[in-house]
């Protein structure tokens, strides 16, 4: 060996050191490196590995069911039976396909959608292939089975009406969530998850729909299930009973026949709902699963607006029913009383304009029983501008007309009960003799709804007690709070006198409707209110028969009874749209429900 | 100079197997069962797919580096050179090859087995390097002109195995020569010029750059560029390390990986998926090992006698450290994602017998220890 040699192995000796630490560096970096990762950051890296790994899904929670007073189940949930099919289970889907739609039909456009799913879905995703499969489908799939891989049948709960239109205005219906909804509820995120959209179905929404459950799944990064990790159940929805008698319900629905309108019925004592219907209906049953184009549209565009309930959100002139609070009104303000008597000749002169008596060739001297017996028009005109309008509104108010009870139903309406200054503000006219006048007869401006009107009536023949109408039963403890109303007991019997004879004395108006079973009887009062003016012209050339004119053009008909009259406990309210006679049409439907009220002795 | 017989003292197989450090070989064993243990977890607590393919692999190269460590050391010295041609006309080979069959091409098929030509060249360019610094002076080293034939022979397959196009290996061969060129002792500021043009020409060569590979390298520069493409490996391979933490999740744990959000687990994210269920410390065990490896290889190069054995003992102690860095660098994000694997570890046959080869030649370097060896004369 050289010098030379000995140099280079020398040099080498020293390039190796600088080697050794330039290796050291290197792995000194990469043990920094796992510190960093594993230690200074780990946390933030644990979290974003739960993220991976961990999939919440929510657990729809079933729905609350809605029972009538006697336990009848108004809105249910009902199994469900769709049909699905896993694409990764099957060696040939179209093969299955084609096999499935030889056992239950398909549509094209169904066939379209399960195309586009499989498509557009991982393989181990069900996709539906068909829903709302009835005992005898399912049978066969499963009969079918060995031919059928990758179909399973899955069993939901969808939301069930069977009680179908009788109940859809106080009941309402369920439906898929709008997409500016979404953000409320992570639960709403759920595909297919439904919510309340209208009637008690919305109002008590939040109640009946319970709290969402979560699952904790552990996914692959395919987002297949792996398994469950944590599981917390929520809560069912609550279930809720309702005041309304179904067989009530059901009797009024069917007391209408072919009219439109509405009617409610209360619990004079406690202001309970026993029946409210509107007429005509429809069935919320289609709304679940989301209704066609072609049904809204008819139920949207029916002249008959079956979508509207007219039971809160029908404003209608209440005509001679508001009577009633007029005689109250001039009562109880000592205008009065029960001995004043007035003439009535068929008409008279207010102002400038002549008014007429429903009955032209006049009523003669009678007092405000024979009145409201009589429904004479004349008499209630010199009573109205006697009283002057601001006492007839205070005595409105005090029984309910004129204002919501927000009882959980939509476009509740409030109605309106002018004031003198009332019509100042609005229209910049001053309160004229005539409009007091028209407004003693329940026209003009004065507007009641039917839930409204029912409420008056069992404030009237309840003694005076200022009940407030609802869906929920009270506690003994509300009732107590119940207000008595400054009417005195005197004033109220005459005018249930009135009311008495308007159905029970062989001349009164509603003569015809009277019933007795048992002993109890009804009372109650008619309204017939014009639609449209009847003009000078056909004043004096006679006044064309009601029931000849178009439908929308003809009269609305008014009725609200009480019974039994001895001890009131029903009230009703009924309004038949066009109905053109409260006598003639309203007063017999009232009848019938009253009829049934008493016989059926709700509990 | 001859290379014959020259009074060269013949050891018994016997007395070299005695001769070889055991502690280096209980590392490698070591190392190998740490890979079949992260490999059975791969496969989902399973010998299969993986786990048992790799014990039967690791027990052919032990045998391959036994085999290695036991040839008489002289025959490397003499085939140095025409084992670096072999391998380079097999470079050529497949790459023609590859043309005719229009695609990349990296194997050479036996029959039996394949071979990667460009895993020979990572040991053909430490043999041929070896034997032509241990041959000149060093004043030849140091200078320029005696520098042009090693260089040209180091370029040729770089741009070969680049051409490929196998970027990581490519660059694997480069660093290893640019190390012993640095070893031998070129000095500092030819290093610095060569630094300097390439900084130059890097723009022009980025546009030959495959996309994928430009790919990788911005996803690299930040990977949150494409966090559903490319730079979900990064980005799933730090999740998968820093939610491991210092414990690790245990084996057979490991969720980033058993439930597939890491990909290629088995081969070059390994050691991400060992650390996500053994944690930092078992992260650092094996890096430890390494570390003894590696300084074992240095210890050997140190007690060798000759230049020649010096230097090969150099250049594939620091071919086995580049694996090692350059994988553990890349899974943790502070590379590229340039596809190393991690020797002994991940599984693929390629690396195990290219690497075991490579023990096998230090070993037998190790062993030689003879006052009078080939450049002694």
């Amino acid at each position: 060996m050289n010098s030379a040699d000995n140099e280079k192995i020398r040099i080498l000796g020293r390039r190796v050191i600088a080697l050794i630490i330039l290796n050291l560096l290197a792995f000194i970096t990469i043990a920094g490196r796992l510190y960093y990762l594993q230690v200074y950051e780990a946390d933030k890296y644990k979290v974003m590995s739960d993220e991976n790994r961990i999939s919440t899904r929510f657990l729809v929670p079933p729905r609350g069911v809605i029972y009538d007073r006697n336990g009848e189940i108004i809105a249910k949930n009902e199994q469900d039976f769709q049909a699905l099919l896993i694409a990764e289970q099957t060696s040939d889907i179209e093969q299955t396909l084609d096999t499935f739609k030889q056992i239950i039909p398909l549509t094209t456009e169904e066939e379209k959608r399960i195309l586009k799913d499989i498509k557009n879905k991982r393989r181990f995703i069900p996709i539906k292939l068909k829903s709302d499969l009835n005992w005898e489908e399912v049978s066969k799939i499963l009969l079918h089975a060995p031919d059928l891989p990758g179909v399973e049948i899955n069993e939901g709960l969808s939301r069930m009406y069977p009680y179908s239109e009788l109940y859809s205005h106080v009941v309402g219906y369920i439906g898929p969530i709008s997409k500016d909804q979404k953000d409320i509820n992570p639960m709403y995120m759920v595909p297919g998850f439904k919510i309340g959209k209208s009637g008690l179905e919305k109002y008590f929404d939040y109640k009946l729909q319970g709290k969402g459950g979560t699952v904790k799944l552990e996914v692959n990064a395919y987002g297949r299930v792996m398994k469950e990790i944590e599981r917390s159940a929520g809560e069912q929805g609550e279930s809720m009973t309702i005041t309304i008698d179904s067989r009530l319900q059901e009797a009024a629905y069917s007391a209408f026949g072919d009219e439109s309108g509405a009617a409610v019925v209360l619990d004079v004592r406690t202001g309970e709902i026993l029946a409210l219907v509107s007429k005509p209906s429809f069935d919320p049953n289609l709304f679940t699963n989301g209704i066609s184009y072609k049904h809204w549209n008819e139920l949207l565009y029916n002249e008959r607006t079956p979508l509207v309930n007219k039971a809160v959100s029908g404003q209608y002139s209440p005509g001679s029913t508001f009577k009633i609070v007029v005689a109250l009104a001039a009562l109880e303000a000592g205008i009065i009383n029960e001995g004043t008597h007035f003439y009535c000749s068929g008409g008279m002169d207010i102002g400038d304009i002549r008014f007429h008596c429903w009955k032209h060739s006049g009523h003669g001297s009678l007092n405000v029983v024979e009145a409201l017996k009589y429904s004479c028009d004349i008499f209630f005109y010199e009573t109205s501008l006697r009283t002057g309008i601001d006492k007839i509104h205070d005595m409105a108010l005090k029984l309910g007309l004129g204002k919501k009870f927000n009882i959980g139903l939509d476009n509740e309406k409030e109605g309106l009960i002018p004031t003198s200054g009332w019509k100042k503000e609005k229209y910049g006219l001053n309160w004229a003799p005539g409009d007091a006048a028209n407004s003693g007869i329940g026209q003009g401006y004065v507007m009641v709804t039917p839930l409204q009107l029912a409420t008056m009536l069992a404030r009237v023949v309840n003694g005076g007690y200022a009940v407030e109408p609802t869906f929920i039963k009270p506690t003994k403890e509300e009732l107590k709070k119940v207000k008595r109303l400054p009417i005195s007991t005197r004033n109220i019997e005459l005018v249930k006198q009135g009311m008495f004879e308007v159905v029970n004395s062989v001349d009164g108006t509603a003569r015809q409707a009277k019933f007795n079973i048992n002993g109890a009887r009804m009372g109650g009062k008619t309204g017939t209110t014009q639609v449209r003016r009847i003009s000078m012209k056909e004043r004096l050339s006679g006044i064309i028969s009601d029931s000849r004119l178009p439908w929308k053009l003809r009269n609305h008909a008014w009725f609200m009874g009480f019974a039994p009259v001895d001890n009131p406990r029903y009230a009703v309210a009924v309004i038949a749209e066009h109905g053109s006679s409260g006598a003639g049409v309203a007063a017999p439907i009232a009848s019938k429900i009253l009829a049934t009220a008493v016989k059926l002795d709700i509990k | 100079m001859e290379y014959g017989n020259f009074g060269y003292q013949q050891q018994s197989w016997k007395d070299k197997i005695f001769r070889m450090n055991f502690i280096y070989l209980l590392l490698i064993f070591l190392l190998a069962c740490v890979g079949t243990v992260t490999l059975y977890s791969a496969g989902n607590g399973n010998w299969e797919p993986w786990a048992m393919k790799h014990i039967m692999r690791f027990i052919l190269a032990v045998i391959l580096m036994f085999i290695l460590a036991l040839t008489n050391a002289q025959k490397y010295y003499k085939w140095s050179y025409g084992f670096y041609f072999i391998s380079l006309v097999l470079l050529l080979v497949v790459e023609i090859f590859g043309h005719i069959g229009m695609g990349a091409q990296r194997w050479i098929n036996l029959g039996l087995f394949k071979i990667q030509p460009s895993e020979l060249m990572k040991i053909g360019i430490v043999l041929f390097l070896a034997r032509y610094f241990s041959s000149i002076t060093i004043q030849g080293i140091q200078s320029v002109r005696s520098l042009v034939i090693p260089a040209i022979f180091t370029l040729l397959p770089v741009s070969l195995i680049m051409l490929q196009p196998d970027l990581g290996t490519s660059l694997m061969v480069l660093f290893t020569a640019a190390i012993m060129f640095f070893a031998v002792g070129v000095q500092w500021w030819k290093f610095a010029i060569v630094g300097g043009v390439v900084g130059a020409i890097l723009p022009v060569a980025w546009n030959f750059l495959h996309e994928y590979q430009q790919n990788r390298v911005l996803t690299f520069l930040n990977p949150e560029r494409d966090p559903l493409g490319a730079g979900y490996h990064i980005i799933q391979s730090k999740i998968a390390f820093g939610s491991g933490g210092i414990f690790g999740k245990g084996f057979l744990h490991g969720t980033q990986t058993h439930l597939n959000f890491l990909p290629e687990k088995h081969t070059d994210f390994i050691f991400t998926m060992f650390s996500e269920e053994f944690g930092m410390l078992g992260g650092l065990a094996v890096l430890f090992a390494n570390l003894l490896i590696i300084a074992l290889g240095y210890v050997f190069a140190f007690r060798a006698r000759s230049y020649f054995a010096k230097l090969t003992i150099i250049g594939l102690n620091t071919n086995y450290f580049l694996y090692v860095f350059i994988n553990m660098a890349m899974v943790m994000g502070l590379l590229p994602v340039v596809g190393v694997p991690l020797p002994l570890i991940s599984y693929g046959g390629t690396v195990m017998f290219s690497i075991m080869a490579s023990f096998g030649i230090i070993l037998c370097m190790s062993v030689n220890d003879t006052k009078i060896f080939f450049d002694e004369i």
